[in-house]
């Protein structure tokens, strides 16, 4: 297994890890049309998913992790018309005609989503030609949006969803920038556009890094930032400007139209989520008063390796902190990383997220939530596991604005869900169906019923187990 | 006898402990000897000194033997990481602390690793509190095809970390090494054969030896890879690099070649297992990473096994200085392959022998290491439970012998930040 992204770190390049900026539990509301902001002409790049056809489907006698902390066993979860119909127990009335799946021995979750993936901006292969995620010729571009970056054939997507169960995640350019775009959220459907791929009503995210990237990145052409404060000096002169431009969007003479600045609007009136890559605990501090400053909140910490340190301030602040279970000592600032920093966080009752950055690990979030839950137990910190399936299902949906839409297996959510073979919590389950809107997408038992992409068509490995 | 005199006394002892023919005896656990065979419950390990003494059902226990109750636990042969590169790097971004490999040097197949490797860096301690007692560390390459020679290490608390020096020469032939020679892969196999042939002209009189492509002390740590004296550990991914490298032979017989990484190594598995290579592979590599990965799948292991190749399990280009840990979880994620229609998987016998006597064999050490078999080092771990499932805690290690020490910079910050908020003192009066 390669680890590019730390590779192309290193090398001074230009990728890297993460940062993503979670969703407070106060920021759920995600219905909103996609940013108002560039609006004059309705939306930009609407969303063209529709949901596949599906048939009513049962999975009985199955244990049941709902996503928001709840386990029920010997469960029945039942989805009709592509929503979550009912979820209880043996009494569960099951219309007739519905597929029923017999889940004795297995157990049902959410889709798993995944707040931070490069999926399609850094696709695989990672050829230099392939290198879509950093716009790393200003520390400042709020203009750029993943989406238009995203290749939907990245191979990745279909291994997300095949050992991964991954039904819904969120795409970040990099962490080369200070200000680095636009995110967009998908649905992890195979498709021929990302249009097709966009998650409906989903709002968007921006981008934020603070710390020891861009000032790498541009410290090392001699530019601004070379430094902390630089970051922060360029970080506020950014902001003062998007405030004078969005007091003057309803003058007679409004301003020339901005792309940059109409997602720096977005996300002061409140309409874009701010996901910011950021690992020191000192740091975190710092952006938590910026944000302060000039009236816009931080949805979530992407990385924030030492967010155990503050994990009060966390907690008090409402801003989740998405993390890996056990990833440290890569770079200076990610020195500190601690494995129970999940369950620390927890602890201090803050939003916990488990998230990836990274095209194989996005394969096993159950996995490494796992590793932080019995991490978090071995210091004595009491958590339930169906509490740790909700750093991997609500809570990343909470962040990324759609859990009323998905993340849990309540009725009249999306019919997005994973029948595993096992404990999605031990080392030997992987997912036997995943299902996104109702329609069963993958089969472990069915070879046709797996995802091919264009570019492995025709290739050595087309269509193997992976 | 004075108070000074019992004090040294006390403090000799002390130092001496350790070396002290200790005879310790772990009872009672479901015992895994590594080799490959099914757990015994109740089983015991008698240690005596530095070695294994005895593993299995009814061993008679001396007297004399300190006991360790193991009952209702795992009890294991340390884990060991097939291929790392564990006490080079200290903090991957800070380059004075990371040392696997010298832009900067003239010299290329000698440079040596046990020079580089630090004891006391913190992922060895962080890696030992996870339960691996020993890895390959090979350094990775900067101008040349070669990056010099790897080491056989322990990952025990005390200051000398090798087990064996210069157990092998590393060398890239697939899309890196194509890189390194200068931009193909005919590039990468004439610099390899004629770099071997310099060396050969080397030995033939050292005294005038003068080339333009290669040092003397290049050439003269290439020569025991040409007579099969030192292993050559050789990273490629695509089957048909496989193919080229089983090939070399054809011209240097004696080559004793070990393939890393290995990702296509399933479509090829069959030439592999008949020249009798065995390969040290990623677990879990399943995308196109690059053009020589495209038929990368997590079954490669299971397949390559099914076919008669001998493979373990090795930590390549992932996480490689840090998280030496992820082998226990590797291994796991090959055993739930097995449940996966139309894939394969190992065994969990398998799976755990990956990642303890199998680079242990690989590295011609089997005789020594990863195993719990008599007169192997005892290296031994007790485990809360399935030493492969994530919930699994590690409760004791045991290096040469040695009780060691699961202390770290991470248990420490965990510890200190327990309670994040200042109490009466700020948090850095808290040690």
């Amino acid at each position: 297994m390669k680890f590019r992204g730390l590779l192309a770190l290193a090398a001074g390049g230009t990728l890297l890890a993460g940062c993503a900026a979670t969703a407070s539990d106060t920021n759920s509301a995600s219905t909103a049309a996609p940013a108002k902001s560039n609006a004059a002409n309705g939306p930009a790049f609407p969303s063209t998913y529709a949901a596949y056809p599906s048939m009513p489907t049962a999975v009985t006698g199955v244990t049941i992790y709902d996503g928001e902390g709840g386990r029920i066993d010997n469960g029945t979860v039942l989805m009709v018309n592509g929503k979550i119909s009912s979820v209880g127990g043996p009494d569960t009335v099951i219309p007739s005609g519905a597929t029923i799946i017999d889940g004795a021995g297995k157990y049902v979750t959410p889709g798993i989503i995944d707040v931070h993936s490069h999926l399609g901006d850094y696709p695989t292969p990672s050829v230099a030609a392939h290198s879509d995620g950093n716009e790393a010729t200003s520390p400042v571009t709020p203009e750029v949006w993943a989406e238009h970056s995203v290749w939907p054939h990245d191979p990745g997507f279909s291994r997300a969803l095949a050992n991964g169960g991954i039904t819904a995640l969120q795409i970040l350019p990099g962490s080369a920038n200070l200000f680095g775009g636009r995110s967009v959220t998908l649905k992890n459907v195979p498709a021929r556009t990302v249009q097709a791929m966009k998650f409906p009503g989903a709002p968007y995210g921006m981008k934020m890094a603070c710390g020891e990237n861009p000032k790498r990145v541009y410290g090392g052409r001699n530019r601004m930032p070379s430094t902390r404060m630089g970051n922060l000096a360029l970080n506020r002169q950014t902001w003062i400007d998007a405030q004078e431009y969005r007091s003057k969007r309803n003058d007679a003479k409004p301003p020339k139209r901005d792309l940059g600045k109409e997602t720096l609007v977005g996300v002061l009136d409140g309409d874009i989520l701010v996901h910011n890559h950021c690992y020191r605990a000192d740091e975190l501090a710092q952006i938590i008063d910026m944000s302060k400053e000039f009236g816009y909140k931080v949805t979530a910490f992407h990385h924030a390796v030492e967010s155990y340190k503050i994990a009060d301030i966390l907690a008090k602040e409402g801003i989740c902190s998405a993390v890996w279970a056990d990833w440290w000592g890569f770079k200076m600032e990610a020195y500190d990383a601690i494995p129970e920093n999940a369950a620390l966080l927890q602890q201090a009752g803050a939003c916990v997220i488990i998230h990836s950055d990274d095209e194989n690990q996005i394969q096993r979030l159950n996995q490494e939530a796992a590793k932080a839950l019995a991490d978090g137990r071995a210091m004595g910190i009491e958590i339930s596991d169906a509490e740790a399936i909700r750093w991997i299902t609500l809570n990343p949906a909470k962040a990324m604005g759609i859990d009323t839409m998905t993340g849990s297996l309540k009725p009249g959510k999306m019919g997005d869900m994973v029948l595993w073979n096992g404990n999605p919590l031990s080392v030997y389950a992987r997912p036997e169906k995943v299902w996104i809107d109702g329609a069963l997408l993958f089969d472990s038992n069915d070879a046709k019923r797996r995802p091919v992409s264009d570019f492995e068509l025709g290739q050595p490995g087309e269509g193997d187990v992976k | 006898m004075n108070r000074l005199a019992w004090l040294l006394a006390s403090a000799a002892a002390l130092i001496a402990a350790p070396l002290a023919a200790q005879t310790i005896a772990i009872t009672g656990g479901k015992l895994v000897i590594g080799d490959g065979s099914a757990p015994i419950e109740g089983g015991t390990v008698l240690i005596r000194g530095d070695r294994v003494v005895a593993a299995g059902a009814n061993i008679a226990i001396p007297a004399d033997a300190r006991r360790i109750d193991a009952s209702g636990k795992w009890v294991t042969p340390g884990v060991f990481a097939g291929f790392s590169r564990v006490g080079l790097v200290e903090v991957g971004a800070v380059t004075q602390t990371n040392d696997m490999n010298a832009s900067g040097s003239p010299f290329s197949a000698a440079l040596d690793v046990q020079y580089a490797i630090n004891p006391f860096a913190s992922a060895v301690a962080v890696n030992r509190a996870a339960g691996v007692t020993r890895a390959v560390v090979s350094p990775s390459t900067a101008n040349s095809i070669f990056g010099g020679y790897g080491a056989i290490v322990d990952l025990g608390e005390d200051d000398n970390p090798i087990t064996r020096a210069r157990a092998f020469q590393f060398v890239e032939l697939g899309e890196t090494g194509q890189s390194r020679a200068g931009g193909s892969r005919s590039a990468s196999h004439i610099h390899f054969r004629a770099l071997l042939e310099e060396a050969r002209t080397y030995a033939r009189n050292p005294a005038v030896f003068d080339s333009d492509l290669l040092k003397a002390s290049d050439a003269k740590a290439l020569l025991p890879v040409i007579n099969g004296g030192t292993k050559l550990l050789v990273h490629v991914e695509s089957a048909n690099d496989i193919l080229k490298v089983l090939d070399l032979r054809k011209d240097f017989p004696a080559l004793k070649i070990v393939l890393v990484g290995a990702n296509e190594g399933w479509r090829v598995a069959n030439h592999i297992a008949a020249a009798g290579v065995p390969v040290l592979a990623s677990a879990l590599s399943d995308l196109p990473y690059g053009f020589e990965d495209l038929a990368a799948t997590q079954s490669n292991i299971g397949r390559m096994k099914d076919a008669g190749v001998k493979v373990a399990i090795g930590m390549i280009n992932d996480r490689d200085a840090h998280q030496l840990r992820y082998s226990v979880q590797y291994a796991g994620n090959l055993v739930a392959l097995n449940q996966v229609p139309r894939a394969t998987g190992l065994s969990w016998d398998e799976a755990f022998a990956a990642i303890s006597s199998g680079p242990a064999e690989i590295m011609d050490m089997g005789g020594q290491l990863g195993s719990l078999k008599a007169g192997r080092q005892a290296d031994v771990v007790i485990w809360t439970g399935d030493p492969l499932e994530l919930s699994t805690q590690v409760e004791s290690v045991i290096i040469d012998g040695v009780d060691q020490s699961l202390s770290n910079r991470q248990m420490r910050l965990r510890d200190r930040y327990r309670d994040p908020a200042p109490g009466a003192l700020p948090n850095a009066y808290d040690h």
